[in-house]
């Protein structure tokens, strides 16, 4: 059942292609006045960020820990064929290739805060389906309470994979009610473009309100379990990394504060800008934590 | 040997040559922040990009006095550029941070008091302050050469703390702050008596 819930950003709040390819030629040209004079516009109007900066700055360690390792090495990774291995506590478990699922999803276009734990943000036009969707095609059991997830372990593709930084494959976790939620979605393009393979070709989770390392990428496991599943940046770091990692700007991180945020995009003089509670997304879940101790379960 | 003719042709090379060549990155990656060749998120690119600069110039310093002493390469006529320097990109790193990257005074003050990381980077640069004050002929006359070498070894604390601060900005373990780390740590324990006394004296290379 898409279209569960409406953007209150719209496609009128989308760079059309033309114009972000514009300015990009602009600054091509390296006139450094016009990008720093871009910036009050970019932080009042949530205007999406463009394709470039979507693409080129990322965290996908699987390629490298430097922002940009991602752009520069995802290029090897093979994307076809893909399946998502769906097993668990599920009614039809089974090894489900990309197309088989796509065939039986509505695509949808999410505008979507995007805040990462490092305190940076983007607004992002991901295309996708509903993760309810997916699991309702699966069929979810009564025992389940949590969905675990699992990314490509590959590392003749994944040159981060060779060393071990982070126990890999990287997991990440939700409980059943967040994965049902309907802003919760398996993301598969951006700009209407097929996910570029630095963003998490060619299926990803996205989970608006929770820091950017909940949206696990490239996923070829979902696992339906009655216990709450390991979570790489936990295991890592426990005090640092929780499993629940809703964005919210009164737990800081230890080492830096999440009362603000710097949007991407706004040159060297980006301003600071307030993080929102649940990045945003305050009325549509905050009944979902209601009773919890955020500071405990961050 | 290769090791004197390195030296004799460094004696050519004026000091204010190498404060020269030691600046160009600065206004270079202001420009390249400014247009794009930083990337998407030019303030922490840059913050970082200078920060470190000041490690490896650090790093240099402290490497002087070994490399004098074990391979018999003369770089002491540099050192006090080379440390004035490192003390030139820490303040540099240090301001990027407080105006471009946190903006917010008040959250600046909260960050140096609670947050080790950023403790342990601002004590670094606070040992750095007396020697940057006392960089100069005069101050060494003034001080004497025992008390002056005495105080200079905050250098080591400074760069210390600066690879520990690196190390602990970093999300998870990466090799690179670790490697930043071990150099500096090496380049301290070859200093240790033991180590520092098996050595050639340096006056046999003359």
């Amino acid at each position: 059942m898409a279209h569960r819930w409406t953007n209150d950003l719209t496609r009128a709040d989308a760079t059309p292609e033309h114009v972000w390819l514009n300015r990009r030629q602009i600054l091509g040209a390296g006139v450094a006045a016009l990008a720093l004079g871009a910036t009050p516009a970019r932080a009042d109007a949530l205007e999406p960020n463009s394709w470039d900066e979507i693409t080129s700055y990322n965290n996908f360690y699987e390629f490298g820990t430097d922002k940009g390792d991602p752009k520069k090495y995802a290029g090897a990774l093979t994307t076809a064929p893909w399946s998502i291995e769906i097993d668990g506590m599920v009614d039809r478990p089974g090894t489900y290739s990309i197309e088989d699922i796509l065939a039986q999803m509505t695509i949808e276009e999410r505008i979507y805060r995007f805040r990462c734990v490092e305190a940076w943000s983007m607004v992002i036009p991901w295309n996708g389906f509903e993760l309810a969707d997916l699991l309702d095609m699966v069929g979810v059991q009564e025992s389940a309470k949590y969905v675990a997830f699992e990314t490509l372990y590959r590392p003749e593709e994944m040159p981060g994979q060779r060393t071990r930084f982070i126990e890999w494959p990287y997991v990440e976790g939700l409980r059943l009610d967040e994965a049902l939620h309907p802003l919760t979605i398996m993301a598969t393009g951006i700009y209407g473009k097929p996910m570029p393979n630095q963003n998490g070709a060619p299926i990803r989770l996205v989970v608006p309100w929770k820091y950017g390392f909940k949206s696990i990428k490239s996923i070829v496991k979902i696992t339906l379990t009655d216990v709450e599943p390991p979570t790489s940046w936990n295991r890592l770091q426990p005090s640092e990394y929780g499993f629940y990692s809703n964005v919210n700007p009164k737990v800081n991180h230890p080492r830096w504060s999440q009362a603000t945020e710097r949007r991407i995009g706004g040159g060297l003089l980006s301003p600071r800008i307030p993080t929102l509670m649940f990045n945003g997304y305050e009325d549509e879940v905050a009944s979902m934590y209601a009773g919890m101790d955020l500071t405990k379960f961050y | 040997m290769v090791v004197d003719r390195i030296n004799a042709g460094l004696r050519a090379v004026p000091v204010w040559l190498l404060y020269i060549l030691l600046s160009l990155p600065a206004p270079w990656l202001v420009w390249l922040g400014a247009t794009g060749g930083l990337g998407v998120e030019p303030i922490k690119a840059l913050e970082h990009e200078l920060g470190q600069i000041a490690l490896q110039l650090l790093i240099a310093g402290l490497a002087v006095t070994p490399l004098r002493r074990f391979v018999g390469l003369n770089l002491m006529r540099f050192r006090r550029a080379i440390g004035v320097m490192a003390f030139t990109y820490v303040a540099l790193h240090l301001l990027v941070w407080l105006v471009l990257d946190v903006q917010i005074v008040a959250q600046i003050w909260a960050d140096i008091v609670k947050r080790p990381c950023i403790t342990i980077g601002m004590l670094g640069f606070v040992l750095l302050i007396p020697l940057a004050v006392t960089s100069n002929n005069w101050s060494v006359r003034r001080l004497g050469p025992v008390a002056w070498r005495r105080l200079h070894r905050l250098a080591y604390g400074a760069a210390f703390l600066g690879a520990l601060h690196f190390l602990m900005l970093s999300r998870g373990f990466q090799i690179e702050p670790l490697i930043y780390l071990g150099l500096v740590v090496g380049l301290l324990l070859v200093r240790l008596p033991a180590l520092a006394g098996s050595a050639r004296p340096a006056v046999s290379r003359r």
